[in-house]
């Protein structure tokens, strides 16, 4: 095995760095960092729980690193994972030919509540469904990268991505100069030319794209506004829209002014009162006719939420082979669904084996990890999935790499996963680099914010290394441990109802 | 420009603006309290200044009389009152984080800090001697967003919006400051008042020096006014801030191509009349029922704009 040459090649200079830099240097430039990113204002927003309502994600300052021979195999099976997510939603919201050929049972697509009937025969602009995804991954070895799960509504988290890489140069701007690090920073660009190539025709060459947040009170609405500044373009809340004749405007100082693409980061059901959630106060009345019209694109469109479905998910390899009649390049992780028989039969008996987790759940909230859990939780869990199996899907645990971090104690492996994003236009983007979570809690397996996982710059190098997993064993660099998988989609659909009011006295209620 | 952009610009430009106007009243009227107890009246200061900040009546619903102690909480740090010192700062940073993208990184950090710093404020932060030092913070912090709005903004609609909020927010000030000690002013008490009480009054809009350049000659009510009316020189001035609004007012319209409407006419109207206005007609009118004409109109102003831009 390569790992008994100890540390990677790709890890080398990190190690020698962080052998070289006293911890309370490394200290120091810690409290910079926190400083750094509480000055720009790079907070995640949790209302309603007490405390401090803008909070920091705690950022570690080692960053984990992928070889570009590692990115390259990655990114070729993002590609065709995301191209068949893609082909899948124009199927199953068009001729329905996959569930026809009795290759994914119709029942768990068309009875899904993600399943939007109404959107059935609606085409988006360019044929594109999920324009921005996020593909949670895990690797467990040299070439096995898993699939955790895939975002295809509105995957949040790419701030971090950009912010933590621009952080790491201010802090340590002599370690880049020693490495050849894939810039990331072109992302907004690719963005908005992936925005701009599903623009209505009619729109003509300059098309006007804007961003809907739920506003200031969304978990993630630093990340919307630093993407429109990024790209140029408005960061627009519900009651800056309006819709007449079927065209969306927004309300400008000079009067209305078209909309010809909205990056939405608000969930479907608060999208448009008239179509979905009557009482949603983010969204904009009539939005869904002018996109059935064809006046409008949605990134991502509506009805998405079928794709990354945890019960769906299993299926995803089988996408891969009947529409690009290839083999899956990235792994799933086995599944298990508690509604079938056979698969619940499983489970019950192997609670002390598996990671059960809710199929609509996200967050990292109502899971259970069988061989951390107490044989009270498995009990209750028993209980639960015969209650309501279909509530439950079944994983089960994986051997996770890790980095290494700096912890209470010194430096030491920690669990990660790998959020890369990929975008959807006329062609499929993919900047190297992603989101890399942190597990900082010892032995937790659980990266989510909201649970107290963290971030990392993911640095994608230019110079070949051998594989990560090279560092088996290296309590100091990299290590692996058993482990179960972990991290649920971070952000999808986070408290969108709550951006009413922003208590300013000035503020009213604007008429079309 | 997004109408709520242009009202947030707006909106935080005001706020901050009041936040240091507050701070430049608690000032005055602290000095003064400290002259007038000898003469056994000290309240009269901080009356004073609670009906020139305008929330008065919310004052007196939680407090019985307005000594120091009260006056100085309820404009600094209270947040029952939506213009104290903190509540502007606050309400400026609220609006900010709205608006992330249409600020520099230097007007956003000039308000996060200091609403960063105003969280963490140590009890005795404004108590005694320390009064003096936070106000002065204060007026370094707006200079400082003020500073950085100036030097860093593109010179298109946000600029023009922010620079409105501030000088609207100012010209409404100075008339307010004004009006409360109007009496003051009347050429009949020529000579018999306080020198201390016009000093203080030229010293709120950072004016003591000015009259001395503008002037040449002992201070004198008449001239006090005109300063702080007519003077285009003064950069606080009715005329210099009515001047401002209505030079952004037509920037924004020539920008927009030629979009006007009632706003442009009501600024142009106020600015012509402080521009070609005479000092006698305004004592002969009677100086109370000029600014409280102002306060009115610049009122009335400020919702034609929001009417105009904001609210279509």
């Amino acid at each position: 095995m390569r790992a008994e040459d100890g540390v990677r090649a790709a890890y080398a200079e990190i190690e020698r760095w962080l052998r070289a830099t006293p911890r309370e240097q490394l200290d120091r430039k810690r409290r910079e960092a926190e400083l750094l990113f509480r000055r720009i204002g790079i907070t995640f927003a949790v209302y309603g729980e007490g405390g401090d309502p803008e909070r920091l994600i705690p950022f570690d300052i080692i960053p984990r690193i992928i070889a570009r021979s590692e990115w390259d195999r990655l990114s070729v099976g993002l590609r065709q994972r995301v191209q068949a997510l893609n082909a899948f939603l124009a199927d199953v919201y068009g001729p329905q030919e996959i569930l026809k050929a009795g290759r994914i049972p119709s029942a768990l697509v068309l009875e899904n509540e993600g399943f939007h009937k109404a959107l059935v025969g609606v085409r988006p602009p360019g044929g594109v469904y999920t324009h921005i995804s996020g593909i949670d991954m895990v690797r467990t070895g040299p070439d096995d990268f898993y699939v955790l799960e895939d975002n295809c509504r509105t995957p949040s988290g790419v701030s971090y991505m950009l912010e933590n890489r621009e952080a790491m140069l201010r802090l340590f701007p002599k370690l880049f100069a020693r490495h050849r690090i894939a810039p990331v920073s072109r992302y907004p660009e690719e963005l908005l030319e992936t925005l701009k190539a599903v623009a209505p025709a009619r729109a003509g060459e300059h098309p006007t794209v804007a961003i809907l947040t739920p506003g200031p009170y969304n978990s993630a609405y630093y990340e919307h506004c630093f993407l429109a500044d990024e790209m140029g373009v408005e960061v627009v809340e519900g009651a800056d829209l309006c819709v007449q004749d079927r065209v969306v405007y927004m309300r400008t100082t000079a009067g209305p002014k078209r909309v010809d693409v909205l990056y939405r980061r608000i969930d479907d059901e608060f999208l448009d009162p008239d179509a979905f959630r009557p009482d949603s106060l983010v969204g904009v009345p009539g939005l869904m006719e002018a996109y059935r019209a064809g006046n409008v694109a949605l990134a991502n469109a509506p009805g998405g939420g079928i794709a990354d479905d945890k019960a769906v998910y299993p299926y995803v390899p089988e996408m891969v082979r009947f529409y690009l009649g290839e083999e899956p390049i990235l792994q799933n992780v086995p599944t298990f669904l508690c509604e079938r028989e056979e698969d619940r039969k499983y489970v019950l008996s192997n609670l002390d084996k598996l990671v059960v987790k809710l199929a609509k759940g996200s967050g990292g909230y109502g899971m259970l990890i069988g061989p951390h859990a107490t044989k009270g939780q498995r009990e209750e869990f028993h209980a639960r999935i015969l209650a309501k199996p279909g509530d439950y899907i079944a994983q089960p645990t994986l051997a996770l790499s890790t980095c290494p971090t700096v912890v209470e104690q010194g430096i030491a492996p920690r669990h990660v996963d790998l959020r890369p994003f990929v975008l959807s236009g006329k062609e499929i983007r993919i900047v190297p680099g992603g989101l890399t979570r942190v597990a900082l809690k010892d032995g937790s397996l659980v990266v989510n914010s909201s649970q107290g996982g963290g971030t990392k710059d993911t640095w994608v190098l230019e110079d070949e290394g051998p594989g990560e997993a090279a560092a088996q064993g290296q309590s100091q660099s990299q290590g692996q441990s058993q482990g179960q998988i972990q991290g649920q989609s971070q952000s999808q659909g986070q408290g969108q109802g709550q951006s009413q009011g922003k208590g300013q006295a000035q503020t009213a209620s604007l008429g079309c | 420009m997004l109408s709520r952009t242009a009202e947030n610009l707006f909106w935080l430009a005001r706020y901050t603006e009041r936040a240091g106007n507050v701070a430049r009243g608690v000032a005055v009227a602290f000095r003064m309290a400290a002259i007038s107890a000898r003469l056994g009246d000290e309240g009269a200061e901080w009356r004073a200044l609670l009906t020139a900040s305008g929330g008065d009546a919310g004052f007196y619903r939680k407090y019985e009389a307005p000594t120091a102690e009260a006056a100085i909480h309820w404009l600094l740090l209270d947040p029952d009152n939506p213009s104290s010192i903190l509540a502007c700062f606050e309400a400026a940073r609220r609006n900010a984080r709205s608006v992330r993208t249409a600020l520099t990184v230097d007007m956003w950090e000039a308000l996060n800090d200091s609403w960063n710093h105003l969280r963490n404020l140590a009890p005795d932060a404004t108590e005694g001697e320390n009064l003096v030092d936070f106000l002065g913070w204060v007026r370094e912090r707006v200079t400082l967003f003020n500073g950085a709005a100036n030097e860093t903004m593109l010179r298109y609609e946000p600029w023009r919006f922010v620079h409105l909020g501030t000088m609207l927010e100012r010209a409404d000030n100075t008339a307010r400051l004004l009006d409360v000690k109007h009496a003051l002013f009347a050429p009949e008490i020529e000579g018999a008042v306080d020198y201390v009480q016009w000093q203080a009054v030229l010293r709120s809009v950072s004016a003591m020096r000015s009259y001395q350049w503008v002037y040449r000659e002992r201070l004198s009510g008449r001239r006090i006014a005109e300063l702080m009316i007519l003077r285009p020189e003064l950069p606080r001035s009715l005329a210099a801030c009515h001047a401002a609004v209505a030079d952004t007012l037509e920037a924004i319209g020539v920008g927009q191509g030629g979009r006007f409407g009632e706003c442009h006419r009501v600024s142009g109207l106020l600015k012509a009349q402080l521009r070609y206005g005479r000092i006698e007609d305004i004592f002969a009118q009677g100086l109370h029922e000029f600014l409280t004409d102002m306060i009115t109109h610049t009122a009335e102003l400020g919702a034609e704009i929001e009417a105009f831009y904001i609210r279509h």
